[in-house]
């Protein structure tokens, strides 16, 4: 037994470790395209209309640093990033580190929120549906998902704000308010960005969850548990979805991931101030420091989000645990 | 207690019903083991699974009942059926590792199963599953109960199933080729153990195997199926000594057992009428009149020395990783236009074998002379040539061919690989292939999921021999195919080993099909060769204790009887 305990640790120490380089290599991506995009943040900074004196550039350049070799701007940036110092925004010298923190968790929650709609209708759907495969339900529920997968975010979004604000009036149309204001009022201001975005993505985790379970349904263990007695209602619930729940736990692992960085047009449409908003105002403000701070919580949430995902793998199937002793 | 009458299940197909049960009647009395044997497509999984009440949704039983203790469960609503599955009837599966669900551990398998038709509380159904693990005997009980499935062997999987079978002292036992994914030591032991819990708890067992040997050591009396029909009935000892129906001659006579070599196997045949017939067919005559005769100081085609081959494996997350040799030190050789019969176990390291003579991959160290020169070090573009020489017969007919090639382009592609002869040459060769190997002209344009499991492997045979390769290595070619099936691929096999000079290096887990092809024979134990001879001698006079028990362990027609004997 204490070897398989040592040996659950070494696999959650290697996968840390292995995230650890992940995110390492992400940086320094970020920090080599933002030192090879064009366009020089000096002159941005000091206004390239007003004419800088070359005085004034280089006095700029060695207070940003930017006049050290490359390799070793480089270094002092991973430093400072390993210590949750993203440096100053070059806008108004605000630290970079408290904008991300302030609107990391914004968008974790609306991706977190839109997953957890997304699963509670897409599962069901999908264990619907491959219960009577080849029925008119099937037939229904999966051309519905296949609807859901391609209509894009902003009609589904356009629709619910038609609907449940401007037609009932129930939910407020956009806007944020912060949870320690008003909790019901957050949770209000929530509800249509985070269905306008689960409701695409239950399509797909309905879909892969069909062919998940189908595929589950069809092994020989499923006919022998039938043989034992078992009622059909307990083989479903309580051995063919926990072998069929790795593929969901992955697509739901992956979305969850890519709203990290894809939120932006939801963002955008129901004005909810989170990561996105503040990289695509970073990006056209050329703020350097703040585009690689947001670009690099958002690797890091990633990573992390797959990380979790690997280790739930290894709870789920005792076959990816490594063999016991 | 079990009746089974006039029993009728079809399957519904876009062009209607089609029948696939027709009329079967049987009973089984309690304590005893009927036997249910037929080919692949006889129909008995069909009617074991009618018997549960588990058929397919596309099977229909078209008329007939089944009595189970006097009540027709056919009539049952679901809910009762359910109730019986379990505590009155149990099934024992083929693949015992797949049957059991990979994610929970043994334990709480068979306790699921207890308190599901038991009225107990979990700690007491945990007791009586691990001394339920005790009475299958498996070894370490305590361990079984907390592995997971893919932790433990196929034959203690298979003790498991049963242990969970027989938990709820069920009535009937059917066991649906309960030993064919198993090792024969490992049959023999399942096959001891099922005989005597059925002694002991007096369940009935309807045992379903195409396996004759198995039939005749365990059961009481036989139903012989074919062809969704029921052939004969009668007591085992009466069926092998007078077979009353055609079938059931025919059958019993085309089975290789050990201890009868003979020339030629008999196949069964079916004539325009419908009848069943065995037939020896002659061989084949050499088409050119004087073939090379096999001298006795003929160089080998193929020797083996001191061949190795390891693999390296962690025996757990923390440890370094330890040298596993699959292939230890092993020195054969094989003459031209003969046949090498290697047997083993699974895991003995016959296939790995197999591939380092292929040179799928390269051997740790020893050498592999082909021709006398040694292949085992050379590089991909030196082995070319040799590929030509070497082909490959695998066991799996439905696995091997690509299901979008039609035949020619099967057989023809190592020919376009080797950019032999024009296009027309390529066609002509083809043709001459699907004779040689029995196959009609017209398959040549049709798909590999038109034919059956043995049209198959002669395609894959015709594609094997397809560059005139010289050494032809069958990888467990026949396991997978029905006995009559089997007899006309050996048949085949032997013609063309005349017919086009072929040296065989035939490897099998079957002890008695081995005995029919070999000319010498080599007994593999993990990684070694633990005895090597000519097939008279290993099969007349087994030196080695391992390969006694082997021999020993095959269920034979016309040997002692266990257990049952004067029962």
């Amino acid at each position: 037994m204490n070897a398989s305990i040592a040996g659950a640790l070494l696999l959650v120490a290697r996968k840390l470790l292995t995230a650890f380089v992940q995110l390492l290599v992400v940086a320094t991506l970020i920090f080599s395209v933002m030192y090879i995009m064009p366009g020089d943040p000096v002159l941005l900074l000091l206004g390239a209309d007003s004419n800088p004196s070359p005085e004034a550039i280089a006095a700029m350049r060695s207070q940003l640093g930017l006049d050290q070799p490359v390799l070793s701007q480089y270094f002092v940036w991973l430093w400072n990033a390993l210590h949750l110092d993203f440096g100053k925004s070059l806008t108004n010298g605000y630290p970079v580190a408290n904008y991300v923190m302030q609107n990391l968790p914004r968008t974790l929650e609306l991706a977190v929120a839109a997953i957890i709609i997304a699963a509670l209708i897409g599962v069901p759907l999908g264990i619907a549906a491959a219960l009577k495969r080849g029925s008119m339900r099937d037939t229904v529920l999966t051309s519905i998902a296949t609807i859901g997968i391609s209509v894009p975010v902003y009609i589904v979004g356009t629709l619910l704000v038609l609907f449940f604000s401007l037609k009932l009036g129930w939910l407020p149309a956009s806007g944020y308010t912060d949870i320690s204001r008003n909790v019901l009022e957050h949770f209000r201001k929530l509800a249509l960005p985070a269905f306008a975005l689960g409701l695409g993505l239950s399509a797909s985790i309905a879909r892969m969850t069909r062919s998940s379970v189908l595929e589950i349904l069809g092994r020989d263990f499923v006919r022998a548990l039938r043989a034992k007695g078992m009622s059909e209602r307990r083989i479903i619930w309580q051995h063919v979805l926990r072998n069929a729940a790795i593929p969901i736990v992955t697509i739901i692992g992956l979305q969850l991931g890519n709203l990290m960085g894809g939120t932006v047009l939801v963002e955008a449409m129901f004005n909810w101030p989170g990561l996105s908003t503040l990289l695509v105002g970073a990006v056209s403000a050329r703020n350097y420091p703040l585009v690689q701070g947001a670009m690099l919580a958002i690797a890091a949430a990633f990573i992390l989000i797959n990380l979790v995902v690997e280790l739930l793998y290894s709870l789920l199937d005792p076959r990816i645990r490594r063999k016991r002793s | 207690m079990l009746e089974v009458r006039n029993l009728s299940i079809a399957f519904r197909t876009r062009t209607g019903l089609k029948s696939a049960v027709r009329n079967i009647a049987f009973t089984i009395k309690p304590g005893e083991i009927l036997g249910l044997v037929g080919e692949s497509g006889s129909g008995k999984t069909i009617t074991s699974l009618g018997v549960m009440g588990l058929l397919p949704p596309n099977a229909v039983v078209t008329g007939g009942e089944v009595l189970v203790d006097g009540v027709d469960i056919l009539k049952l609503p679901p809910a009762e059926l359910r109730k019986l599955r379990g505590s009155h009837i149990a099934m024992i599966f083929q693949d015992p590792m797949a049957s059991l669900d990979p994610i929970f551990t043994c334990g709480d398998q068979i306790v699921e199963a207890i308190l599901l038709h038991e009225r107990i509380d979990r700690a007491a159904a945990r007791r009586k599953a691990r001394e339920l693990l005790e009475k299958v005997r498996i070894p370490d009980p305590e361990r079984a109960m907390r592995s997971y499935p893919h932790e433990l062997s196929g034959g203690q999987c298979q003790r498991i199933m049963i242990a969970m079978a027989v938990a709820c002292k069920p009535r009937i036992i059917i066991a649906d080729e309960p030993t064919t994914a198993l090792d024969v030591t490992v049959q023999k032991q399942v096959l001891e153990l099922l005989r005597g819990l059925n002694e002991e708890v007096g369940a009935a067992i309807l045992l379903i195997t195409h396996d004759l040997g198995v039939i005749y050591e365990v059961a009481d009396r036989v139903v012989v199926m074919y062809a969704g029909d029921k052939m004969e009935e009668a007591a085992t000892a009466d069926l092998f000594a007078t077979p009353q129906s055609d079938y059931s001659k025919a059958l019993i006579d085309s089975m290789p057992s050990l201890g009868h070599r003979a020339e030629r196997l008999p196949v069964i045949e079916r004539d325009a009428s419908g009848k069943v017939r065995s037939v020896r067919p002659e061989p084949r005559v050499r088409p050119v009149a004087a073939g090379p005769v096999l001298a006795d100081g003929d160089r080998p085609l193929l020797e083996l020395r001191d061949l190795c081959k390891s693999y390296w494996v962690k025996p757990s997350p923390l440890s370094m990783p330890v040298e596993m040799r699959a292939v230890d030190r092993v020195s054969l050789s094989v003459a031209p236009r003969t046949t090498l019969g290697l047997v083993g176990e699974s895991g003995c390291g016959k296939s790995t074998l197999s591939r380092a003579v292929m040179r799928l991959y390269k051997p740790d160290s020893g050498q592999i002379l082909f021709k006398g020169r040694d292949i085992a070090g050379l590089s991909d573009r030196e082995m070319r040539p040799f590929r030509r020489e070497i082909a490959m017969v695998f066991q799996n007919p439905y696995g091997s061919l690509n299901p979008r090639q039609t035949v020619a382009q099967l057989v023809e592609a190592p020919m376009v690989i080797f950019a032999d002869g024009d296009a027309g040459q390529r066609q002509a060769r083809v043709r001459s292939l699907l004779e040689a190997v029995g196959l009609p002209a017209a398959a040549a344009q049709k798909y590999p999921h038109e034919f059956s499991g043995g049209q198959r492997q002669r395609i894959a045979i015709a594609r094997a021999l397809a560059l005139k390769p010289s050494l032809v290595i069958c990888d467990e070619a026949v396991s997978a195919l029905d006995v009559s099936v089997q007899a006309q691929v050996l048949n085949l096999l032997k013609d063309l080993q005349a017919e086009f000079d072929l040296t065989y290096l035939f490897i099998s887990h079957d002890l008695s099909v081995v005995e029919h092809v070999s000319d010498t024979v080599a007994v593999m134990q993990k990684g070694r060769i633990v005895e090597y001879g000519t097939a008279a001698a290993i099969f007349g006079n087994p030196k080695e204790a391992y390969t006694r028990m082997l021999l020993d362990a095959v269920p034979t027609v016309g040997s002692m009887r266990g257990g049952k004997e004067g029962a």
